[in-house]
């Protein structure tokens, strides 16, 4: 703002250029050092000024905006939910060999009965049978239904046997002196662990102390497989367990739901264990992960999102199109008219430019409905029957008309902006030539406009094709948008996912048209309000 | 298009008149819309029609019902309430950060000075409900959904494009030797701003304040996210009355927020025209 308190005096400068050469060697500023050198200097200074005074607004759209943006494109891939809720299960799944021919073998299950106790206990099994649901229908009924047996498993049969054989095992405060020994806890890694999961669980979710609490199965369970596999640790209980009542975690599973022994389902939990995602975008474009893990289409029936971008589009373009169709003679009776006449035509434009948008939908609401003035009119002068009145809303053709009516301004401005720049004499040297009245205006007026109709449309298209409040109040089932979709994913059907990849494919194709935009019109030449 | 010349043949005057037909009928369609609403939310019975009564223009057909209801009913005045504490703040936050921003990216020298400006317009151009699921998520990570401070900076946000946009176009006319002067007569960088630049660009920072506070108090789709019921605004309980139980009160809401769109309207026009006095240009 204040230039030239700091930069030196510029005489100098338009005289002999910066860092010129002398016969006295290189131009000096009023301090003695070389001119080029202070010009820099105040130059670097301008620049940081400058960059200081946009850092402030620069940090906060970065925080409330564009970090909020960069956050739905990352939980369009994210999938930890699988790999957190079931991490012992994802780990025992890699090492399987069975799949997909056959349901995996019994360390799986082993490993999925840990999992599936400790998720049932802080209740985040049925976060997880919603998520997996999404790829496979009756997952969540799976984990929900099994989530309340596995508490219940006939797993107690080793609690039982090893308190039976050494009453120490019973003893929690016992347990947790083992489990402080690295040699131990070496010797036994399941129980380790399972001990490890148990204590956290007791604290976190139970809020109990873990030394005054009975120790639960899962950890004898996994006690019994260390001992199983020949683990004999030095001062630890000596138990024999070959002689011991066995049973399968695996038939318990069965006994549970039989759907746990079905290869299919293990295989949508192992192709949806990895962290990171592509299943949302396949969803998107109405396909998904098949059972050898390669993309294919969805069930025609559940095909429905590449009809509804399409819909999306041809709606948006039809918008758009009757926009340019009833905005063009706007424009031009605007650009043509003497500026004082033009001005208070132009106030018909900016009021409804300027109303609520809620406004405007609730008119068309009210207007467009069966027993609404249009259809009172249309039935009073007699162009339609009592009986038979016009559907006009909860369809396509109300949300074309009312997405219109909103959008008719926003073609008009940018087409005026243009036409008032075309001189009048064109027109007039044209029909001075011989041209009539039709041939002046399509040779010569009609491609000057052409610029002022690209900006237009593409501004029409972009608001059209992400608008979601009027499609969803007049628009019914038929004439709604990819938007609505997407807040219904967000608010009802809460997967999250889905909606952030619908929205990132959304956003990509708006921020194309917003390049095209950019190139054509220029960002710095938008007019608000005339 | 302007007036018919004498010589105009027949054809070349039915056009014409044909044309201006055509032309009324679309300003039709744009401005009757929005005046059907306030007759009709003058009906003293709870419908969304003309009724016989109103036709025969009988006193007795219209009553301001809707609108004692409108300012008596809590379900409508919390609402209106929490829009007037929500977009001032909003709007004041939008318009301190994108006035520095925009006096900034006016200077001659401003690195990436077309990255900073695109990141500064996008969030007039993401669709508002790609914005709406981004803040909705976002928020939630960091504790600010369905708080106060969360609908107000995310209403902030959505007004900063109107208030850079608008600020930049009047600082296009500035003549910055004013400021050269005004530090040769020993004024401070301060002083300089307040005294010369400030009340010069003036018109452009009230529009766009304009802009900011009409976006922020018609804005629905955000809120509707970012909000709990304890930030419901004027617009969120219009479109639940839409939705669901379509009130006639609505109609009375809505003709409240056209006066308040004719107001602003007036004072953008004063303002720009001021503006335009101010930078030496010819009203128009």
């Amino acid at each position: 703002m204040t230039d030239s308190a700091t930069t030196p005096p510029r005489q100098p400068m338009a005289a002999l250029p910066g860092g010129e050469v002398t016969e006295d060697g290189p131009m000096l500023a009023a301090d003695g050092k070389p001119l080029k050198h202070s010009l820099n200097r105040a130059l670097r200074r301008e620049k940081l000024r400058a960059f200081l005074l946009v850092s402030p607004l620069l940090i906060f759209i970065l925080v409330a905006f564009v970090a909020p943006i960069a956050d739905m494109l990352f939980r369009s891939v994210e999938n930890q939910i699988v790999s957190e809720t079931l991490p012992r299960t994802v780990v025992a799944l890699r090492e399987d060999q069975n799949l997909p021919e056959a349901a995996p073998g019994e360390p799986v299950y082993e490993a999925l009965y840990t999992d599936l106790f400790i998720a049932a206990e802080y209740k985040s099994h049925t976060r997880l049978g919603s998520r997996l649901n999404y790829e496979m229908t009756g997952l969540s009924s799976l984990f929900r239904g099994t989530g309340r047996d596995v508490g219940r498993f006939d797993t107690d049969i080793y609690t039982d046997q090893f308190i039976e054989a050494a009453p120490a095992l019973e003893d929690p405060v016992a347990w947790s002196n083992w489990m402080a020994q690295d040699e131990i806890r070496a010797a036994l890694p399941f129980t380790a662990d399972a001990w490890d999961a148990w204590t956290t669980l007791t604290v976190e979710a139970n809020e109990d102390d873990p030394l005054e609490e009975d120790v639960e199965d899962f950890v004898y369970t996994a006690l019994y497989r260390d001992l199983a596999n020949g683990a004999a640790p030095a001062n630890f209980p000596d138990v024999d367990v070959s002689t011991f009542e066995t049973v399968s975690i695996k038939a318990l599973f069965e006994d549970s739901d039989e759907d746990w022994v079905d290869p299919e389902v293990w295989q949508v939990i192992k192709t949806y264990s990895p962290a990171y995602t592509d299943g949302y975008f396949l969803n998107s474009v109405d396909m998904m992960n098949g059972p050898g893990g390669d993309a294919e289409w969805r069930p025609a029936d559940e095909q429905i999102y590449l009809k509804l971008f399409w819909r999306t589009m041809w709606m948006s373009l039809a918008i758009t199109f009757s926009c340019i169709l009833l905005g063009y003679p706007i424009a031009y009776l605007l650009s043509t008219l003497p500026l004082r006449s033009a001005n208070v035509l132009m106030i018909l434009v900016l009021l409804p430019f300027w109303t609520s948008l809620l406004v405007r939908t609730s008119a068309w609401k009210v207007l467009l409905q069966q027993q609404g003035v249009i259809n009172d009119t249309l039935v009073w002068i007699g162009l339609v029957s009592d009986t038979n009145r016009l559907a006009l809303i909860n369809n396509a053709t109300g949300t074309v008309i009312a997405m219109t009516h909103i959008l008719l301004p926003f073609m008009i401005l940018p087409l005026y902006s243009v036409m008032k720049t075309i001189p009048p004499s064109y027109m007039r040297a044209a029909k001075s030539m011989g041209a009539n009245d039709w041939t002046a205006f399509w040779r010569v007026w009609f491609p000057l406009s052409v610029p002022g109709i690209g900006a237009g449309s593409i501004l029409a298209f972009i608001l059209s094709i992400g608008y979601y409040i009027t499609p969803e109040i007049v628009g019914g089932t038929e004439g709604v948008f990819i938007s609505n979709r997407i807040a219904y994913h967000i608010s009802s059907s809460l997967n999250w996912g889905l909606a952030a990849a619908l929205g990132s494919i959304l956003l990509a194709l708006v921020l194309t048209l917003y390049w095209v935009y950019d190139r054509i019109v220029g960002i710095d030449n938008v007019k608000l309000g005339g | 298009m302007a007036a018919l010349p004498p010589y105009a043949s027949t054809g070349q005057k039915v056009w014409h008149y044909a044309y201006r037909v055509i032309c009324a009928a679309i300003f039709f369609f744009l401005i009757a819309p929005i005046l059907i609403i306030i007759p009709l939310s003058f009906n003293a019975e709870n419908f969304f029609t003309f009724t016989p009564e109103m036709l025969a223009l009988d006193p007795a057909g219209y009553s301001t019902k809707h609108y004692e209801d409108f300012f008596t009913n809590p379900d409508w005045q919390v609402p209106l309430w929490n829009s007037l504490k929500i977009a001032p703040v909003a709007t004041f936050l939008s318009v301190a950060l994108g006035t520095l921003a925009a006096i900034g990216l006016s200077q001659p020298h401003v690195p990436f000075r077309r990255a900073i400006m695109a990141i500064l317009i996008s969030p007039m151009i993401v669709p508002l409900i790609i914005s709406a699921a981004g803040m909705y998520f976002f928020y939630s990570r960091i504790g600010l959904q369905g708080t106060y401070w969360g609908v107000v900076l995310a209403h902030a946000a959505l007004g900063i494009p109107f208030v850079i946009i608008t600020v930049t176009a009047t600082l296009v006319g500035f003549d910055r030797s004013l400021t050269r002067a005004a530090a040769n007569l020993g004024a401070g960088p301060v002083r300089t701003f307040f005294r010369v630049q400030m009340p010069l660009i003036l018109p452009g920072v009230v529009s766009g304040g304009l802009f900011a506070f009409i976006t922020s108090f018609d804005e629905v789709v955000v809120v509707l996210f970012v909000g709990s019921a304890g930030q419901k605004t004027l617009p969120w309980q219009m479109f639940t009355g839409l939705r669901e139980q379509i009130s006639p009160t609505i109609l009375a809401a809505a003709t409240v927020l056209i006066s308040i769109s004719v107001v602003l309207l007036v004072t953008l026009e004063v303002l720009r025209r001021r503006s335009e006095r101010l930078r030496g240009m010819s009203p128009g």
